[in-house]
Order: C-alpha cells, then structure tokens, then sequence
C-alpha cells in the first residue's frame, strides 16, 4: 500500500499539492502500466513531493479520440476536464504518458486549460539533478545494455530526447542506442488510436519492425517512457520469445528499482 | 538585329507563358480554406533561411544533402550569368559584363568550376536513381509520370551544363584567335580542359558558340515553363511552403473552432454558438475541405520519399505513404483546376480527394507518429492531410471500424477508451506487486 492523496483529500485538509500527477487511463487500468505508475508514486513519495492524483475525478484526455478523427468526443473531454482541473486550481501536471502529456500541454491551453504539464522523465531527472535521488542502495545495472525506445509522443512530437537520456546516464550502464532513434526513431505501432484497432494489412506489424532495431543492439533492457510503448515493445519481445534474456521497463521503474524503491 | 528580335520574343513568350501557369497554380492554391500563419514573423523568416535557404533538413542523409546543395549554389550562381545572357541577346553586345575586368575573370571561373560540380553532383544523382535503383525511388505513387519527370530535369541540368562549358570553350578559343566581337574576357578553368576537342576553323567555333549560346539560353526558358507542371518547382516554392509551416510543437493537432462552439453549447446551454456557414464541414473529403497552406505543400512535394521511407506504416508494408498523400492532393488539385478551365467554376466532377485518390485503408494505417513532418526536408505536413480525412469518414459519415467506435464509446460512457468502470480508476494505489 502506498499512501496517494488525492486533489479531493487534500481540498478537504486545506492544502494545496506542488504538482498534480495526471495518472492517464493506461496507467490507471492497464495492469503493467499500474506498476509503472505505483513506481514513480513511490519515487514522488520518497523525494517528499507534495503530490496529489485526481482519483476517480480523472477522466480521459481525450487523445485517441482526437488522433482518430473525433473532435466532438475530444473536445467533450477536454473541456470537462479542464473544469475539473481549473475547479482544484491546478498549476502544474506531471504525467507518464506522452499521450496525456501532449495534449494537455498543446492542446488544451486554446480550449481554456493552462498548465506547466512536465514529462514524469523529466521530473525524475530534476530529482537527480536536485541530489535528491542518489541511486543507493537498489539494484545495480552497472554495466548492463540498456537502449531506449523514444515514444513519439515525447521525442518527435515535443522535442523531449535528453530527460530520459540523462536519467539513464546515471546508471551507469552499457547505454547503446537504436539505430533510428532520437528524431529518426521509429514508432511503437500504437499511436494515433492503433492500440484500439487492427492494423491494416502489411507484412508485418510495426512493433515487430522495431524490435529488429532492438535485437541489434544486443540489450537486455528496453528502457520505455510511456505505457503504449510499454505494451507494444513486451507484445514484440513475446514475439521473438526473448522474455528471458530482455526486460521491457519504464524509467520510472528503473529508477525505482536502483533507488531500492520496489 | 533579327537574332535580337528573336530573342526579345522568345523570352517575352517565357515570361508570358510562365505567369500563366503560375496563376493557375496560385487560383488552384485558393480552392482551399483560409488560415492565418502570420504570427511570429521573425521565427517564420528564421525557419524559411534555414530551412529553405540553407537546406538544413536535406544532410541528415549525407550523401544525398551535400550533393543536393551543390547542385543548388551552383544552379542559383550560374544562374548570374543568364542576366548577362539577356542583356547580350536584347542589345546584341558580347559578355557586358566584362568591363568588370579581373572580378568579371573570377566571376566566369568561379561559374565554370560550379558548372563542373554540378555535372558531378547531377550524375550522383543519376545514377542513385538508374543504377542504385534505391527503394526511396519506389512505390505505387511512382508511376511512369514522377519517374521520367526526376529524371527530366537531370538531364536538362546537364545539357544546360554542358552547353554553358562548350559555348565558354568556343568563346575561349575565338578570343585566342583575336576575332571580331569576342574581346579577351573571362578565364576559363574547366572548359580550357574542351578546347583541344573543338574545330580550328573560325566559322564553325562561331557557329558553336552560336548554338551553345541559343541552347542554353532557349533551354532556361523552357525549363523556367516546364517548372510549374513538375515536382521541380519546390525550387520556388520551397521558400514560402516553409515561411507557413507550422511553428507550434509536431504533436499538437489544431482544435477546430466550429467544434469548440458546439461542444461549448452542449456543456453549457446558454451558450449560443455563432451561426456557421451551411457549406461547412468538419474534416476534409475534397481539396476544397483542406486549407491552403496543405494545399501549397501538395505543390511544394519534391517527391523524394523521405517521408515515405520513415513512415512506419509503409516500411511494414501498409498501403500508407505520405508521398503519395501529397502527390495525390496535387493531382486532384489540378484535376479540378482544368475542370475549372474547361467547365466553369461549379462545375462537379462528382469525385473527390478521398476515396478517388485516397483510400480508407490508407488514412487508418497512420500512427501520427509525425515521422514524416519531422523527415521532409521542406516542412510539408501529410500528417495533417490525414488526420483532416479522418476526421470528415468520423465526424461527417460515422464510418469507422468497429473496434473504433467502441473505444469511442468507452469514452463517452466509461472516460476510458477501454471498458473499466469509473470507479475502478483509483484501485491501482491499493495493489501491491
Ligand atoms: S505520421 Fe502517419 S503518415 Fe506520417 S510517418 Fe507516421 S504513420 Fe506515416
Ligand atoms: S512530402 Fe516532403 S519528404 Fe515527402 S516526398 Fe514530398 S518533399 Fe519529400
């Protein structure tokens, strides 16, 4: 059990959180995305940020509906989140989903919901950097190959390519990159409402596609900063029956773990 | 005095030949929608010298993008020369310009050694697209058309090329001789290297010169009105394509306005919502549904693939690619551009972007993924193509796939795009692994 707080309890004592983490709806349901989630609440809880989550009051961003065609559907939920987050005076949102993060950075700010919205990555690393994150007495990946998948969400679609990086840089580890990466890396296969469909036919899916990249550099971790990356990369891992010799984890886990967090 | 009255009315026929094109290309532009991409002026000039002006996106592949501006400085300086050119050809002088002495040297050598790169870079060219047969080159938007068009312009690149050597060479040789009207003007790096290969006899280095002169010059007008009905003419448009290229982050997607009102009014009765234009529509089935700065990248495609052979789609082997998004939306432009010419402005044709060029299995195949925007080397957007045809088969037709309709509804009853109930949003804080 970890303690979360939610926007309601703490109206309720009179306080008002330093950040608000927008948990998103993989996060929330998914059941490998909870870990990921219950990971970087733990580290929030660990470095005492004052942190709340919204709960049952949270509602979809309305991501895959837009990015599908449904504007109506999109705005819908937008705009009654944006009460909800105007309503608890929220200032500033972290979340670790680059879906969530985009949207409410970009697209919501037009429909009246303004918000300094940061990358959990991205907050890891001011954790870092702030000493308030030592990498102790946790699991070592001293020396392990690590590569990093960059979600289009994050990298592409907000220039965000270093945080996760640098969040790696501590560790340590064998770091080897992916032969598309950064700008040129190559989408998960989920983005754009792919999760919720079948993929038209090709020859292959893309996700089968990127783990080549994977394979090449030999690593044994594929590290991932958002839940649909998260299921596609572990569906491709599956793929090729490499479940012994390579782990699918989020940087918060990692984190978590090196930190002896989880 | 004949010669210059030719040629007076060889490049007044150029000039009016090419404005027409270009105002049919500009009314084909106007079919689309209005949009304001007028904001932050100094970051729009920014981007367009970068981008356009010192080609900033063509070297992240190498070989490609170092040749590319090669041939690009070279033609854009040689193209000084054609200034003389028409001074000579209106007034029947020989190389004005050489009062300019030892500069007018360093000018004409420095011509003949981009002339020379040129030629190198075009054959580089060449041969990646005949010999390499590189897959970038391929697809089932590269018919025969877009094809022989790519190789078209190598090819008058090198005849041009050519000419301008062998009619400096000529010229060279004639000024050795000391004849009549070729003063001692120019030095000659490359095309010194020709010399031994033409004639001695006066008459036929004249007629040389003659012809190489008439070539190149008859052969730049010609290809100035060959431009605006080939992938070529991104040489043009390249710079303001990239001045109204979109400046907000890759992964934000415009929320439409007529949207906003009517949602505004469903949340909030009172609201009135302004009255919108009954032709209105929400998403695109037609150009005319696109607004006009997708509409001038369709004209700006250069067709080179690079969007195409990032987009993750295409390379596992879906029917999507972004090239041929824009090279569709071009064609289907001018299609209704010569309806309009042949027809009147009302007239329908009964087609439309989607379905007759598009297909749905293309549209759905996309991941907005924004591989393609960050790709293409003049800031062209085929994402936003798609995603306004999505939204036209969603919003106007309800025609999706099963599976997207449930995730729509999950939304709308659950608040999430899988079927969880509420309720059990928060049961994550209480599991423990
Ligand atoms: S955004 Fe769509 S069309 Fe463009 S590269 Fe990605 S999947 Fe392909
Ligand atoms: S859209 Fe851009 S990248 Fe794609 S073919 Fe055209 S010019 Fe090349």
């Amino acid at each position: 059990m970890i303690q979360v707080p939610t926007m309601a309890d703490m109206i309720a004592a009179g306080e008002e959180p330093e950040v608000l983490f927008w948990v998103g709806c993989a996060g929330s349901y998914d059941e490998r995305a909870q870990r990921v989630t219950q990971a970087f609440a733990k580290i929030l809880t660990h470095c005492n940020i004052k942190f709340a989550v919204l709960g049952t009051e949270e509602n979809c961003t309305g991501d895959p509906a837009k990015r599908a065609g449904n504007e109506f559907l999109f705005q819908m939920q937008a705009m009654m989140n944006i009460e909800v987050l105007n309503g608890y005076n929220i200032k500033k949102i972290v979340t670790a989903c680059p879906h969530c993060f985009n949207t409410i950075k970009n697209e919501y700010p037009n429909l009246g919901g303004h918000y300094d919205v940061i990358h959990h990555t991205q907050l890891i690393q001011e954790l870092i950097d702030a000493g308030k994150l030592k990498a102790e007495n946790g699991e070592s990946f001293k020396g392990k190959k690590i590569t990093y998948h960059d979600p289009c969400y994050l990298g592409r679609a907000n220039g965000v390519y270093e945080a996760p990086r640098k969040v790696l840089e501590v560790l340590d580890a064998d770091l080897v990159e992916m032969k598309r990466c950064k700008q040129n890396g190559l989408c998960c296969g989920a983005g754009g409402a792919q999760m919720f469909k079948e993929p038209e036919k090709g020859k292959k899916d893309v996700n089968i596609e990127r783990m080549d990249d994977v394979l090449e550099t030999k690593a044994e971790v594929v590290a991932v900063g958002c839940p649909f990356c998260m299921t596609m990369m572990k569906d491709g891992v599956k793929h090729f029956e490499k479940e012994q010799e390579i782990e699918v984890l989020d940087i918060a886990e990692i984190t978590a773990r090196n930190n002896n967090l989880i | 005095m004949l010669a210059q009255i030719i040629f007076i009315l060889a490049l007044i026929t150029a000039i009016i030949a090419f404005t027409i094109s270009i105002k049919k290309i500009i009314r084909n532009i106007n079919l689309g929608k209005d949009i304001d991409r007028t904001d932050h002026q100094p970051e729009r000039w920014k981007n367009m010298l970068k981008v356009a002006l010192g080609q900033s996106k063509m070297t992240a592949r190498p070989v490609a993008g170092i040749m590319h501006i090669l041939v690009y400085v070279g033609f854009i300086i040689i193209n000084i020369e054609v200034l003389e050119i028409i001074i000579d050809g209106i007034f029947g002088t020989h190389r004005v310009f050489s009062f300019l002495g030892s500069f007018y040297n360093f000018l004409i050598a420095s011509f003949e050694i981009l002339a020379l790169l040129v030629l190198l870079g075009v054959f580089v060219f060449l041969a990646r697209r005949l010999v390499l047969q590189l897959k970038r080159f391929k697809g089932i938007e590269m018919t025969a058309w877009p094809k022989s068009d790519a190789i078209y312009i190598l090819v008058i690149e090198v005849l041009l090329m050519s000419a301008f050597l062998t009619m400096n060479a000529a010229d060279y040789k004639l000024q050795q001789a000391g004849v009549h009207h070729y003063t001692l003007a120019g030095s000659f790096p490359v095309s010194q290297f020709i010399l031994p290969l033409l004639p001695t006899d006066i008459n036929s280095l004249i007629l040389i010169e003659r012809f190489c002169w008439w070539f190149h010059i008859l052969g730049i007008l010609a290809f100035l009105n060959y431009l605006p009905f080939s992938k070529h003419f991104h040489i043009i448009l390249a710079f303001p394509n990239t001045w109204y290229a979109k400046l907000a982050p890759k992964g934000e997607f415009n929320n439409m306005e007529t949207v906003s009102h009517e949602v505004k009014a469903m949340l909030n009765p009172s609201y009135t919502p302004p009255a919108i234009d009954a032709n209105n529509k929400f998403g695109a089935k037609d150009v005319q549904d696109l607004n006009w700065v997708q509409l001038m990248n369709a004209y700006t495609c250069t067709e080179c693939g690079r969007c195409t052979s990032s987009c993750p789609a295409n390379i596992t082997g879906k029917l999507l690619s972004p090239r041929k998004i824009m090279m569709d939306t071009r064609d289907r432009m001018e299609e209704i551009g010569r309806n309009i010419d042949k027809h009147g402005k009302d007239y329908n044709d009964g087609k439309s972007l989607l379905d007759d060029y598009i297909s749905r299995e293309e549209i759905w195949a996309c991941t907005t993924c924004n591989a393609c925007v960050e790709a293409c080397p003049v800031n062209i957007d085929p994402l936003s193509i798609i995603l306004d045809l999505r939204r036209f088969a969603v919003m106007e037709e309800s025609n999706v796939t099963g599976s997207l309709n449930a995730m729509f509804s999950n939304i709308e009853n659950n608040g999430a795009p899988w079927k969880y109930s509420p309720a059990d949003r928060f049961n994550w804080a209480n599991k423990e692994d």
